[in-house]
C-alpha cells in the first residue's frame, strides 16, 4: 500500500521509467521479428499488437502501481477545473454567489453560534442560573432587596452559591481623577462571591477579601482589563495602587481578564470599566430592590427545580419580615435571561440564511442545467467513447463540488470579516456580540455548507445529464431541438422556487423594515435631537442640602448663560436607561393588597422637563421656590394622572408619601423603558426637597453642535467643577440609537438578504428566459417572417415570465405569512398579514420579474428573422 | 484485470506465478525475456497478451517478491532486470504446492 501512494504521488518519474522499460521491450521485439524474416515496418507493428499496444500497456501499468480511485477523482478535477476555466464568467459568478451565501450564512451562524448554541463564557455555564423577582418590567421588578438574598443564600438547598450585582449602577458612576486626564467610568458593585461563582479568576492580583465587602470596608476595586490596557499601559505593577475615585482613595486588589466582560453578557452594549464590592448588610438592605441575582445550581437540580424551593422559601421570608420589599421568584437558566431577547431576532435571521442559500442553489442549479444541455454533445461524445453513467454523473458533481467550495472559500473570507465587524460594532445592545467569531466550529459548518451546497446544486444537473439519450443528443443539432420537456419543467420549478423564496425574505424584510419605521416614528415623549447630557455630580466637599442646591444652582444658572444654550436642567435618570419604580397611591384610597400601584421615579432639577421637550399638560414646572422647606410638590405623567386620579383634575391633589406630595403638574408621557412600549406611570419629584438621588445628569438643549458645546459648558462650569471629564458628553440620539440598535440590526441584515434573494431570483429568471428565448430562436424567427411583430412577442415572452412569477409569488406569500406570524414579536404597529407590505413587495416582485422578461424578450424580437432562420 | 484473446484461458493469478517460476528458473530477466520464455515454455500454448506481463512485475514487486535493477541487455540496451527475492521463493513453493494438488485433484476428476 505504502509503494502504492508513493507511486500516486511520483508519477511523472515512473511514467518515464515505464517509457523507456516499453521502449526497450518494443525494439527487442521488432528485432526478433526482423530476424525471424518479416520487413521492418511490419516487424514493429507486430511487437506492439503482441503488447496489446502502448497506451493501453500504460494504463493498465499505472492502475496497478497507484491508487486508481484517486487517480479518476484528481483527473476529474483536472477536468472539472479546466472546463471551468474556459467558461471564466460563468465561473466567476457562480463562486460570487456561492460565496456571498456562504460568507452570509455563515456569519450568521457564527452569531447563532454565540448567541444561542455556545454555552456562556463561564466555567460549567449550564449550571447558572437568573434569579428575578418578579416579572414586572424595570429594574426595581426584577432586582431583590439584600435581606432576602441573604436569607435565600443561607436557607436554599437548590444552589451551591446564589450571587448578585449591583443593578442601579449608573453609567460614568465613577469619577477617576488624579494621574491623567479626569475620566468618568462605569463601575459595577458586585457580592464578593460573584467572580468565584462565575469561575473567573483576576489575571493579576486578586479577588475581593471579606474585609472589603463590609459596610464602610477598605475601599478597592477590580479594574477590567481594557481599562487596564487603556488607561494603565497594562502596568503589570498596578495591583495594590491607590486610585482616586469620587474624591476618595481606592486600593486597586487586581485585573479581570480580557476575557471576561461584564457588559457582553450582563448589560449589552456597555463598557464596564471598574468592579467594586458590594456590602451585603443592614444599611443595604434599606436600600430596597438593589441586586440583581446568579446561582450556581447543584449537579442534578432543575431551574424548575430550584424555582419551586423559591416559591416556598420566599413567603416566609415575607412572614418573617413584614418591613421588606415582596419577593416572588423567577428562575430560569441564565443563557436565557442573556439572549431571551434577542433570540426571535437571531432565529429569523438564521431562517433567512437558509432561505438565502435555498435560493442561491436553485440558482446554479438552473445555471448549470443550461451548461449540461449546451453541453450534451460533449457528454455523448464521452459516452459513446465509454464513460459510463456513473463516470460522466460524477464528473458533472466534481464540477459542482469544485464551484461550491471555490465559492467556500470566497465565503470564508467574507465571513472572517462579517464575523470580526460585527465583534467590533460598539455600543449595540445585543448580548455576547463580542463573542462572534469564525472559528472551529463556524469552519466546520463552512466546509458542510460547500459539500451541501455542491450536491444540492449539481445533483440535479447530474441526473439529468444521464436522461438524454445518447443517439439522439450526437444527431441533433442546434436546429429547432427544443429542450426536453422534463428539463424544462425542472428550470420552471426552480424559477418558482427562487421567486416564492425571495417573496419570503422580501416580506419579511419589508415587514421588519416597516415596524423598525413606526418605533422611529413612535413619540418618544421627548426631544433628543440637539439635546446632549454631562454627568455634573456635585463633589464630596458639597455635604449639606443647601450646599448642594446651591452648586446645582449655581452650575444650571452658568449653563444657561452660555450662548447657544436653549435649556438646562438635571436628572437622575436620563430615558432608556437606568430606571427604578417606588410604590405610590392617591392619597385618601384603600388599595387592594398586591394592587399598590407604583410609578417610574426621576429625581430633577427645575428646566429638566424644558430642556428635554417633555410637554407640560396642566399645572406649572418646578422652580426655585420648591425648597426643602416649602411643601413637598411632585409631577406625574397624563397615564399616572388618569390611573390615580381618574375622571378628576389630578392637579393640586395629593399622593402618597412620608410626608405626602402635592402634585403641581401633569407632563406628557415618555417611552423610558423601550421604544415600542409606554412606561406607565411617571413621577418626577425635585431634587430641591429630596437627598434620594445617586447621579446627576445636566440635559442641555443647544444650537451648537455636540463638540463645541461640550467645550463652552466646561470652560463655563470650570471653577465649580475643575475636573469634569471631558469624555462624558452624550448626545440624547445616543440613547435611542442604542435603545434601538438589536432591532437596527435585524432589520439591516435581513434587508441585505432580501436584496441578494432578490437580485439572485431576477438574475435566475432573466437567465431562464434568455436561455428559452435563445433556443427557440428559429420559432421567433418563423413567427416573425409570418408576420408577428416585435411587440406581440414580447407581450408573449414576458407573459410567460409574469406567469412563473406569479406562481412563485403565490407560493411564497403564504410562506411569508407563515414566516411573519413566527416573527410576531419582532413586529410593531404591523400585523403578520400587513396588506401594505404584501402588495408592495408583490409589485415589487412582478416589476423586477418583467424587467428580466423583458430583455431578453426585446433581443430575441430585435434578431433579424432570416438569420435566425438561416442559422439552423 | 487483463482480456485474453488466448488459446489457453488464463485463470487469474496465473501470470504471476508463471512470471515467478519463470525468474526463479532463469534468473534476472527483462520483461520481453520473461514474456519470450512463458510464450516458448508454453509451446506456443498462451498466446500472450504482453502488457500484462508489466502489471504483473509491477504486482509482484508491491508485494515484495521480485526485485528489478537498471542494467545492460546483450546487445547493449539498456533494460530493467527483474530477479526473484526471498520471499517470492516461499512465496513460489507455496504456490507451486497448491498448483500441484490442485492440478492431482483436477486430474483425479477427469481420470473417474
Amino acid at each position: 500500500m505504502i509503494r502504492r501512494v508513493l507511486a500516486f504521488f511520483h508519477k511523472r518519474p515512473l511514467d518515464a521509467e515505464f517509457d523507456a522499460e516499453l521502449a526497450t521491450h518494443i525494439e527487442m521485439a521488432t528485432e526478433d521479428n526482423i530476424r525471424a524474416g518479416m520487413p521492418p515496418a511490419e516487424a514493429r507493428r507486430q511487437a506492439m499488437l503482441k503488447l496489446g499496444g502502448v497506451e493501453p500497456a500504460k494504463e493498465l501499468h499505472r492502475e496497478t502501481r497507484g491508487l486508481p480511485a484517486l487517480d479518476s477523482v484528481l483527473q476529474d478535477l483536472r477536468y472539472a477545473a479546466r472546463t471551468l476555466r474556459k467558461d471564466a464568467a460563468f465561473t466567476a459568478f457562480a463562486i460570487l454567489i456561492v460565496g456571498l451565501g456562504i460568507g452570509a450564512s455563515s456569519t450568521v451562524f457564527s452569531v447563532v453560534n454565540a448567541l444561542l448554541l455556545r454555552p456562556l463564557p463561564f466555567a460549567d455555564a449550564g449550571r447558572l442560573a437568573w434569579i428575578a423577582n418578579s416579572e414586572a418590567a424595570g429594574l426595581s421588578g426584577q432586582t431583590t432587596q439584600v435581606g432576602h438574598f441573604n436569607d435565600l443564600r443561607q436557607q436554599n438547598h437548590s444552589f451551591t452559591d446564589i450571587a448578585a450585582y449591583f443593578a442601579f449602577y449608573g453609567i460614568g458612576d465613577a469619577k477617576l481623577t488624579g494621574s491623567g486626564e479626569p475620566e468618568r467610568l462605569t463601575a459595577v458593585p458586585v457580592s464578593g462571591n460573584f467572580f468565584p461563582l462565575l469561575g473567573i479568576q483576576p489575571t493579576l492580583g486578586r479577588n475581593f477579601n471579606d474585609d472589603e465587602c463590609k459596610w464602610n470596608g477598605p475601599k478597592a476595586v477590580l479594574l477590567s482589563h481594557g481599562l487596564w490596557e487603556r488607561r494603565f499601559n497594562s502596568d503589570p505593577s498596578i495591583v495594590g495602587r491607590a486610585l482616586t475615585i469620587d474624591e476618595k482613595p481606592y486600593t486597586v486588589a487586581g485585573v479581570m481578564p480580557a476575557s471576561f466582560d461584564f457588559g457582553s453578557v450582563f448589560a449589552p452594549g456597555l463598557h464596564v470599566d471598574l468592579y467594586m464590592p458590594f456590602p451585603l448588610t443592614q444599611e443595604t438592605n434599606r436600600w430596597g430592590n438593589t441586586l440583581a441575582i446568579v446561582g450556581r445550581l447543584k449537579p442534578g437540580v432543575t431551574a424548575a427545580a430550584a424555582q419551586a424551593e423559591i416559591r416556598v422559601l420566599a413567603p416566609q421570608f415575607l412572614e418573617a419580615h413584614r418591613d421588606r420589599n415582596n419577593f416572588v421568584g423567577f428562575v430560569k437558566p441564565l443563557a436565557d435571561h442573556v439572549s431571551g431577547r434577542i433570540r426571535t431576532g437571531v432565529l429569523v435571521l438564521a431562517g433567512a440564511v437558509v432561505v438565502v442559500m435555498l435560493i442561491v442553489c436553485a440558482n446554479l442549479s438552473n445555471l448549470l442545467l443550461a451548461r449540461t444541455a449546451s453541453r450534451q454533445k460533449e457528454i455523448a461524445v464521452r459516452t459513446a467513447l465509454g464513460a459510463g453513467r456513473g463516470r460522466i454523473a460524477r464528473q458533472l458533481l466534481t464540477e459542482s463540488l469544485l464551484l461550491s467550495l471555490c465559492g467556500a472559500t470566497l465565503g470564508l473570507v467574507l465571513a472572517i470579516l462579517g464575523t470580526r465587524a460585527l465583534s467590533h460594532l460598539e455600543a449595540i445592545s445585543i448580548p455576547l456580540l463580542r463573542d462572534v467569531r469564525t472559528d472551529g466550529t463556524a469552519l466546520g459548518f463552512i466546509v458542510l455548507m460547500a459539500i451541501a451546497t455542491g450536491l444540492v446544486f449539481g445533483v440535479g444537473p447530474a441526473i439529468q445529464s444521464g436522461a438524454g439519450v445518447l443517439h439522439d443528443a450526437l444527431k441533433d443539432s442546434s436546429r429547432g431541438s427544443t429542450d426536453s420537456r422534463s428539463r424544462h419543467w425542472v428550470r420552471g420549478a426552480l424559477v418558482v422556487s427562487e421567486v416564492a423564496f425571495a417573496c419570503v425574505l422580501l416580506v419579511g424584510a419589508g415587514l421588519l423594515i416597516r415596524s423598525f419605521l413606526r418605533v422611529m416614528d413612535v413619540d418618544l415623549g421627548f426631544h433628543p435631537e440637539s439635546a446632549a447630557a454631562v454627568r455634573i455630580d456635585p463633589g464630596p466637599s458639597y455635604k449639606t442640602k443647601p450646599q448642594i442646591n446651591g452648586y446645582f444652582d449655581e452650575a444650571i444658572r452658568r449653563v444657561r448663560s452660555v450662548p447657544g444654550v436653549v435649556a438646562a436642567g438635571i436628572t437622575d435618570a436620563l430615558p432608556l436607561g437606568r430606571n427604578r419604580t417606588w410604590g405610590v397611591g392617591a392619597q385618601g384610597v384603600q388599595y387592594e393588597r398586591g394592587k399598590y400601584p407604583s410609578a417610574y421615579v426621576r429625581v430633577v432639577w427645575d428646566g429638566y422637563l424644558n430642556a428635554m421637550g417633555i410637554p407640560l399638560r396642566a399645572g406649572r414646572d418646578f422652580n426655585e421656590r420648591d425648597t426643602p422647606d416649602a411643601d413637598p410638590v411632585i409631577i406625574i405623567n397624563e397615564t399616572m394622572a388618569k390611573n390615580l386620579f381618574p375622571g378628576q383634575n389630578a392637579v393640586g391633589k395629593y399622593v402618597e408619601f412620608k410626608p405626602a406630595k402635592r402634585v403641581i403638574g401633569v407632563v406628557g408621557d415618555v417611552r423610558h423603558l423601550a421604544l415600542e412600549q409606554g412606561s406607565g406611570n411617571e413621577m418626577y419629584i425635585p431634587l430641591r426637597q429630596t437627598g434620594d438621588w445617586s447621579s446627576a445628569d445636566l440635559v442641555v438643549r443647544s444650537t451648537l453642535p455636540p463638540s463645541a458645546l461640550a467645550a463652552t459648558v466646561r470652560e463655563a462650569l470650570r471653577t465649580l467643577q475643575p475636573d469634569l471629564p471631558g469624555n462624558d458628553f452624550r448626545p440624547l440620539q445616543t440613547l435611542v440609537d442604542k435603545a434601538v440598535s438589536p432591532r437596527r440590526f435585524v432589520v439591516l441584515l435581513l434587508a441585505g438578504f432580501a436584496c441578494f434573494a432578490l437580485i439572485l431570483a431576477s438574475l435566475g429568471i432573466y437567465g431562464v428566459i434568455s436561455y428559452s428565448v435563445g433556443q427557440r430562436a428559429q420559432e421567433i424567427g418563423i413567427r416573425m417572417a409570418l408576420g408577428a411583430s416585435a411587440g406581440q412577442l414580447q407581450r408573449r415572452i414576458v407573459m410567460q415570465t409574469l406567469g412563473l412569477a406569479a406562481i412563485g409569488m403565490s407560493i411564497g406569500a403564504v410562506g411569508s405569512w407563515l414566516l411573519a406570524r413566527a416573527m410576531g414579536s419582532l413586529l410593531y404597529g404591523v400585523t403578520a398579514a400587513d396588506p401594505t407590505t404584501f402588495v408592495a413587495m408583490v409589485a415589487l416582485l412582478t416589476f423586477v420579474a418583467a424587467i428580466a422578461g423583458y430583455l431578453p424578450a426585446r433581443r430575441a424580437s430585435r434578431a433579424d428573422p432570416m438569420l435566425a432562420l438561416r442559422s439552423a | 484485470m487483463w482480456q485474453n484473446h488466448m488459446k489457453l484461458d488464463l485463470l487469474q493469478g496465473t501470470l504471476d506465478v508463471m512470471v515467478l517460476q519463470t525468474l526463479a528458473a532463469m534468473g534476472a530477466m527483462h520483461g520481453y525475456g520473461i514474456a519470450r520464455r512463458i510464450e516458448q515454455v508454453s509451446g506456443d500454448q498462451v498466446l500472450l497478451n504482453q502488457g500484462t506481463i508489466y502489471a504483473s512485475l509491477v504486482r509482484l514487486q508491491n508485494r515484495g517478491w521480485i526485485d528489478a535493477e537498471w542494467g545492460a541487455s546483450d546487445n547493449n540496451r539498456k533494460a530493467k532486470y527483474y530477479s526473484i527475492t526471498r520471499a517470492g521463493r516461499k512465496e513460489l513453493a507455496s504456490e507451486a504446492d497448491q498448483w500441484n494438488r490442485l492440478s492431482d485433484v483436477m486430474a483425479r476428476m477427469f481420470a473417474q
